[in-house]
């Protein structure tokens, strides 16, 4: 039996609350938690990554697409440049795998060396225009019908999931609070100013807020009587393959861009999966995460102008993120209406490159709107290392099992995630609360199976560490308990796993 | 690290596993191993509690678990190795199985011969892509009977259940029994891809409604499922605009095809075949790497258990013969075609012929459901061989077994499937029936 994991009682004050376990939430706490200050994050939902970090295409773009002089251009390169440095001591899974924006017709070309020049004037590295045949030779799968193509060398793919991991637990390593399962209800102002947060579990005292809400970030600004910004959520579906089809391509495919988004893409995804999508449509609710079959049919037309040959007999799921539309730039900055209240807000592409650049913009406002920032000299910028079971070598595998019989004991067999590996993503700071949370920190779970011979095992497992009843345990949401008692039976507790 | 050699070792302690292994210790196999990653032999028949497991096999009505029961104990009693909970992680060509497992460790194991019998797994949703939202409450059929059945929760209140394989028709009728409400059977087909005792035992006794060519074109929920949304389709499977209607449900079991588990043969390069996704083999067993034989759901997926054990005897003995140097690498010399009217053939090959065999069993599918009608060996001197057949689905293999003097010399084995132009009234049933 694991120690009982209820959720812990919520802090009463802090020197800055950051609302929203999005990436860049957990950017920003993890910024914030270099220095000596009280840093909480709240997050609404059970576990961090359950908003638009957790559904978009996991690429750090190279940033030649922005337009010169905005945050997005100076952040995105910014941020690029950091997950190169930082990623790999956070635990988050990068692949420097480069990006080709492929051009079909002159005019396609045209594009890209416009967008050459761009990315020049923004500092990117490495742009080169490449012809047909060389960029045949890359990618063998492509279609027969391109003309040529923009190779970007920096551009990377990344975990999003685990770089929100990765941040939140470097947080709190550096001791950062993150509440779950917190909504924030109320802000509450005196003069102007921002004196404290109400959330669903009790009220926090702060003169400094960060609204890092994502799609909800508009309404969070309307709870302290800002109405400077809407938010408009545009979603993006994706379609996703078994990794038996990963030879499909190599880099990271673009079509040549429309003004409205970067189009529909062939990646590799960090884990050697091949993904498709996203398109782009608006939609009314602020959680309209629904997959449709017409949105599926012309992520797949569209991704056919790339790659013909798509193994749609692979595919394992299929899933769609919000974009928070909101201008053409990030929202960054004090509220124009309340004092101490300070967006990151409408970030859509790049979001997820530019995430601990934001963190340093938002540091340096706070710190102009007069919060004292101290180093802290204990701060540990890394997370303890978590080797996979299957990335060490039989004699570090054996050690492993020697000291822990769990880590040779394999639950997900599709993956080949250990039981050990799983206990240790539940208990690790930051750790995993739900079904989802356990699939997209150690991939149980994520495999071409999706669950179907793990996810009872794995629920089980989720029931001991936390101490809660097996009709308690949830797929991702508050309310997305999985399994009830069956009639007439008492709740057993202690199903194998 | 245990290291250990066998003679035989196999991979997967279910039914396949377990015969082979059997069969390998009865065939002079002396040092036999079953490896199996669950904490008990058995396979899935361990979560399928209800009968209908071993008429043909102890000509007895038997669970799930009594017939893996039957093969536990006499797989206790020939001396056979078994190691549990254990997991294999790599099989390489040659014999060289590393495997691991919490009391095991890592261990490696040479093996002489080694039988894949790891079994078959569920497609998913996201396979067949049904849109809509990710809400809990959408399981696979098998996962779903695993938490009632052996863990004891119930995976939903109010079911609806998308396709019309058995495991799902064995679900709508546990469900019901377990007091939730199951409201339909979707299946895309035109047909039920179910045996024909299924569907009347498990839904028509139950007054469960089967709607054929309709399909679940979205799910709905936030938190849990809350509903589907379902549509008729047409002869080309494409949804009937102004056919869709809602129902509500929490829960969503998919019923829509398993796949053999064979990753491990893949990754030593085994071909395989793109109909069955198992591998390509003789009519030993043997793949096209040797010494690796198959056999049971990995190889093709089955309807009935008695047939997969038949199956893995045969993959059991010959692996036993090949670990004794009696024979060797397969040939695979000839071609069986599954020609017209049929989907799939098992075995696809056929290596030299053994001194003293007199018939070979051959497994088929049918492309669609046909009435009467009349399957049918095609040489190079025409017909050699046929058989009438009442009834022909899909989703009930045909098993027959053929007279190895029919097609002894001939180079051209082709396997036809046409309808029977003048049926008879038969005596007593020639096909292999759904027990
Ligand atoms: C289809 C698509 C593809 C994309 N592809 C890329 C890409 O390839 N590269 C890239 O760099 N960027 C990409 N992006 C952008 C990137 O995903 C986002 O910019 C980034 O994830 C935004 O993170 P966030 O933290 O702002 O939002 P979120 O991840 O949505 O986090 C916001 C969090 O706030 C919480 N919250 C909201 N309201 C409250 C409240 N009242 N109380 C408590 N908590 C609250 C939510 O529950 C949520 O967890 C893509 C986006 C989409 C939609």
């Amino acid at each position: 039996m694991g120690e009982m994991r209820g959720l812990e009682p919520i802090s009463s004050k802090a020197d800055v609350v950051v609302i929203g376990g999005g990436v860049v939430g957990c950017a920003i706490a993890r910024e914030l938690s270099r220095y000596r200050l009280d840093v909480v994050l709240l997050e609404q939902a059970p576990d961090v990554a359950t908003g638009t970090s957790k559904a978009n295409s996991g690429i750090l773009h190279a940033g030649f697409d922005c337009e010169p002089g905005t945050w997005k251009a100076r952040l995105n390169v910014r941020g690029a440049a950091l997950y190169a440095e930082i990623a790999e001591g956070l635990g988050i899974p990068r692949r420097e795998i480069g990006s080709l924006v492929v051009a079909h017709s002159d005019a396609d070309l045209a594009t890209c060396e416009s967008l050459l020049a761009r990315g020049r004037e923004n500092g990117v590295a490495g742009l080169e225009i490449w012809g047909a045949d060389r960029l045949r030779a890359h990618e063998p799968s492509i279609s027969a019908d391109v003309a040529g193509a923009l190779w970007a060398p920096t551009a990377a793919v990344v975990c999003p999931f685990l770089a929100t991991v990765g941040f939140g637990e470097n947080a709190i390593r550096n001791g950062a609070k993150i509440h779950t399962e917190c909504g924030v209800t109320g802000l509450v102002t005196a003069g102007g100013r921002i004196v404290a947060v109400e959330t669903t579990r009790g009220r926090i005292e702060a003169r400094f807020v960060v609204n890092a809400a994502g799609v909800h970030a508009a309404d969070v600004a309307r709870l302290a009587g800002d109405d400077s910004f809407t938010i408009h959520p545009r979603r993006g579906e994706y379609i996703l393959f078994d990794r038996s089809t990963g030879a499909l391509a190599r880099s990271v495919l673009f079509p040549t861009p429309s003004k409205v988004s970067k189009g529909i893409l062939v990646s590799p995804t960090v884990h050697g999966n091949i993904f498709i999508g996203p398109n782009a449509a608006d939609v009314d609710e602020l959680d309209d995460v629904e997959t449709t079959a017409p949105g599926l049919d012309e992520i797949i037309s569209g991704a056919r102008k790339i790659v013909p040959d798509l193994p749609l007999q692979n595919a394992i799921t299929e899933f769609a993120g919000l974009r928070a539309a909101a201008g053409k730039d990030f929202i960054i900055g004090e509220s124009p209406i309340v004092k101490g209240l300070v967006h990151a807000a409408g970030i859509q592409s790049p979001g997820l490159t530019s995430a601990p650049a934001i963190g340093e913009a938002i540091a340096e406002i706070l710190a102009d709107l007069g919060l004292k920032l101290t180093p802290d000299p204990t701060f540990v910028p890394v997370n303890p290392h978590r080797p996979k079971f299957t990335e060490q070598t039989p004699v570090e595998q054996m050690a492993r099992i020697a000291a822990d019989p769990l880590a040779g004991r394999v639950i997900c067999r599709c993956e080949t995630i250990t039981e050990a590996e799983i206990v240790a993503a539940i208990r690790a700071p930051c750790g995993a609360r739900t079904i989802d949370g356990v699939k997209r920190r150690v991939r149980a779970g994520a495999g071409r199976c999706q669950g179907g011979f793990c996810g009872p095992r794995v629920t089980a497992i989720l029931a001991r560490e936390l101490g809660i009843p097996v009709t308690a345990v949830r797929k991702e949401t508050l309310e997305s308990w999985l399994f009830y008692a069956r009639a007439g039976l008492e709740i057993r507790e202690d199903i194998d796993a | 690290m245990r290291d250990a050699t066998y003679d035989v070792v196999t991979i997967g302690g279910g039914p396949a596993g377990m015969a082979a292994a059997l069969a390998a210790r009865q065939a002079g196999a002396d040092r036999v191993l079953i490896i199996e990653r669950d904490r008990e032999l058995g396979g899935i028949l361990q979560q399928c509690i209800h009968n209908g497991f071993g008429l043909r096999k102890f000509k007895e009505e038997l669970t799930g678990p009594g017939y893996a029961d039957r093969y536990i104990e006499m797989v206790g009693a020939a001396g056979i190795d078994v190691w549990l909970d254990s997991t294999v992680l790599a099989a390489e060509a040659g014999g060289r199985i590393t495997c691991v497992g919490p009391t095991t460790g890592l261990a490696t194991v040479e093996a002489k011969a080694v039988v894949h019998s790891m079994g078959c797994r569920e497609r998913t949703r996201g396979a067949i892509r049904i849109p809509g939202s990710r809400p809990a409450g959408v399981f696979t059929a098998g996962a779903a009977q695993r938490m009632v059945n052996m863990e004891g929760y119930l995976p939903g209140r109010d079911v609806v259940i998308i396709g019309s394989g058995d495991i799902g028709l064995i679900m709508a009728r546990r469900m019901t029994l377990e007091g939730a409400r199951v409201r339909a059977v979707f299946e895309i087909m035109p047909y039920s891809n179910g045996l024909t005792r299924n569907i009347v035992q498990c839904l028509e006794d139950f007054g469960i409604p089967l709607y054929l060519s309709h399909c679940v074109v979205a799910v709905h929920g936030h938190d849990r499922v809350t509903g589907v949304t379902v549509a008729e389709v047409d002869a080309d499977l494409h949804v009937k605009p102004g056919t869709e209607f809602d129902l509500p449900c929490d829960c969503v079991l998919l019923s829509v095809g398993l796949i053999p588990e064979n990753e491990l043969g893949r990754a030593i390069g085994v071909s395989t075949d793109r109909i069955t996704s198992g591998a390509v083999v003789d009519q030993f067993r043997q793949t096209s790497k040797p010494g690796f034989f198959a056999a049971g759901n990995v190889l093709h997926v089955h309807d009935l258990v008695d047939l997969v054990s038949n199956e893995a005897e045969i993959a059991g003995r010959s692996a036993a013969l090949f670990a004794k140097g009696v024979f060797g690498e397969a040939t695979h010399e000839r071609a069986v075609i599954a020609g017209e009217g049929l989907r799939q053939v098992v075995p696809q090959r056929l290596s030299t012929l053994e001194k003293g065999k007199n018939a070979i069993r051959f497994f088929f599918r049918s492309k669609a459901p046909m009435g009467p009608s009349i399957i049918a060996l095609k040489t190079e001197d025409g017909i050699v061989w046929d058989r009438k057949l009442r009834v022909v689905k899909p989703s009930e293999m045909i098993v027959a077994d053929i007279p190895v003097n029919r097609f002894a010399k001939a180079s051209h084995i082709e396997f036809v499937l046409t309808l029977d132009e003048h049926p008879e009234p038969l005596e007593g049933a020639v096909e292999e029936e759904d027990a």
